[in-house]
């Protein structure tokens, strides 16, 4: 009994780093049930929403909850947690040590550092702003847009909690900065410009586990994760509608 | 005009998994995908192929890739895949109808979300139909190593 215990706590802080790391609900599901069976649970049920894990590990056993609040997308995270789950159902680690790594994951900070996320953002920017038809005079006005784009959406993503307001404002400063460009005679056309600017924003990543989720029968992740995904579109082009209103 | 496009996508591709913190190490695995998708959908339409095909075409291409570097990298497939969807999924076109609709041009804006819905379904077909390939796959591995 203290046994099957310690399962759904690991079960359960896999849940949860991937969830909140943005992996896909059924990835979710099928490594928290895959734990689960390589310790002889044959009726461990899973359910996993983008806000929150349900999780007991038999039918009519208690059953565990965690709420998810903070979500962002850290694949490094992702491919953590797999391989410790991997060694886990391959029999290379004992229980209490799987804890112990997760623990160390959920806590550990593995982003890249700040400037090169920005150095990273402008390029993605410049270079989309190519590949979208551009032609190079284009390329240093979009490269600089994106990365104080990016640069305004992770300072206000620190100082207000509500996301969208970040990528709204954020998609605004550039919208105005590709005003600016065109209007200085640096540049040729703005649309391109202000294409590769916003994709460093664009919900990319939701809108494909959106669709993976649906087409594996989770609906009800799948429509909240399109629904965010929408909302996050929503608030670039109205950033970028605003700024066009004062032209 | 292709050698623009090859090092833009790379460098793109790769950029996203910074930006999506995918581990160091597969990078530049993630910018070739990325690059290899980008190639296949811009050959496709500069050889005169409508752009949803050619969607669905690149997106089972980098699938096809991901899987590949998922089983030989051992890293979960959605590192790869993110990074070699995103040159694929229809921002530039999204942001186009968002700003017709902002200056009163439904007709085009309309007709411009209808063409991003045709594009993210592209994306999803090509992505479904290399996974349901490669179950069929191990399923037939499977029974023949059983039998």
């Amino acid at each position: 009994m203290n046994m099957d215990v310690s399962i759904a706590k690991v079960c359960m802080l896999a849940g949860k780093i991937m969830l909140e790391s943005g992996a896909e609900t059924y990835r979710v599901e099928d490594t928290m049930n895959r734990i689960a069976v390589s310790y002889g649970l044959s009726n461990a049920q899973s359910y996993a929403t983008p806000t929150g894990i349900i999780f007991s590990v038999d039918r009519v056993e208690k059953t565990n909850f965690i709420r998810i609040s903070k979500r962002s997308t850290d694949l490094h995270k992702i491919a953590e947690v797999n391989s410790i789950s991997r060694k886990l159902t391959g029999d290379e680690l004992v229980l209490s040590e799987a804890l112990l790594l997760l623990e160390d994951v959920d806590q550990a900070r593995l982003e890249f550092a700040g400037w090169i996320q920005i150095i990273a953002a402008a390029f993605v920017a410049g270079c989309f702003t190519i590949m979208f038809g551009g032609t190079w005079p284009d390329f240093i006005p979009s490269l600089v847009a994106g990365g104080i784009g990016y640069v305004v959406m992770l300072f206000f993503a620190r100082l207000v909690e509500i996301r969208f307001i970040a990528e709204f404002i954020a998609s605004f400063v550039i919208g105005m900065l590709a005003i600016l460009f065109i209007q200085s005679g640096v540049g040729v056309e703005m649309d391109k410009i202000i294409i590769g600017a916003v994709m460093p924003l664009v919900p990319g990543l939701h809108i494909t586990n959106a669709v993976r989720d649906l087409m594996a029968g989770h609906l009800v992740a799948g429509v909240s994760k399109g629904v965010e995904a929408v909302l996050t579109a929503f608030a670039i082009g109205a950033g970028i509608a605003v700024a066009f209103a004062f032209i | 005009m292709i050698a623009a496009h090859l090092v833009t996508s790379f460098v793109a591709a790769a950029g996203f998994g910074v930006l999506f913190n995918a581990p160091r190490k597969s990078l530049i695995q993630c910018g070739l995908v990325g690059m290899f998708g980008w190639i296949l959908y811009y050959m496709l339409t500069d050889g005169g192929m409508d752009v949803v095909p050619a969607t669905v075409f690149a997106s089972m291409l980098v699938a096809v890739l991901s899987q590949i570097c998922a089983r030989v990298f051992k890293t979960p497939i959605i590192v790869f895949i993110v990074s070699g969807i995103i040159p694929l999924v229809p921002g530039g076109i999204a942001y186009d109808a968002m700003r017709n609709f902002v200056e009163n041009d439904y007709y085009t804006a309309v007709q411009l979300s209808a063409k991003v819905m045709l594009l993210s379904g592209g994306i999803a077909i090509g992505l479904m139909f290399s996974e349901v390939a490669n179950q069929i796959i191990r399923k037939q591995l499977r029974k023949r190593v059983e039998s």
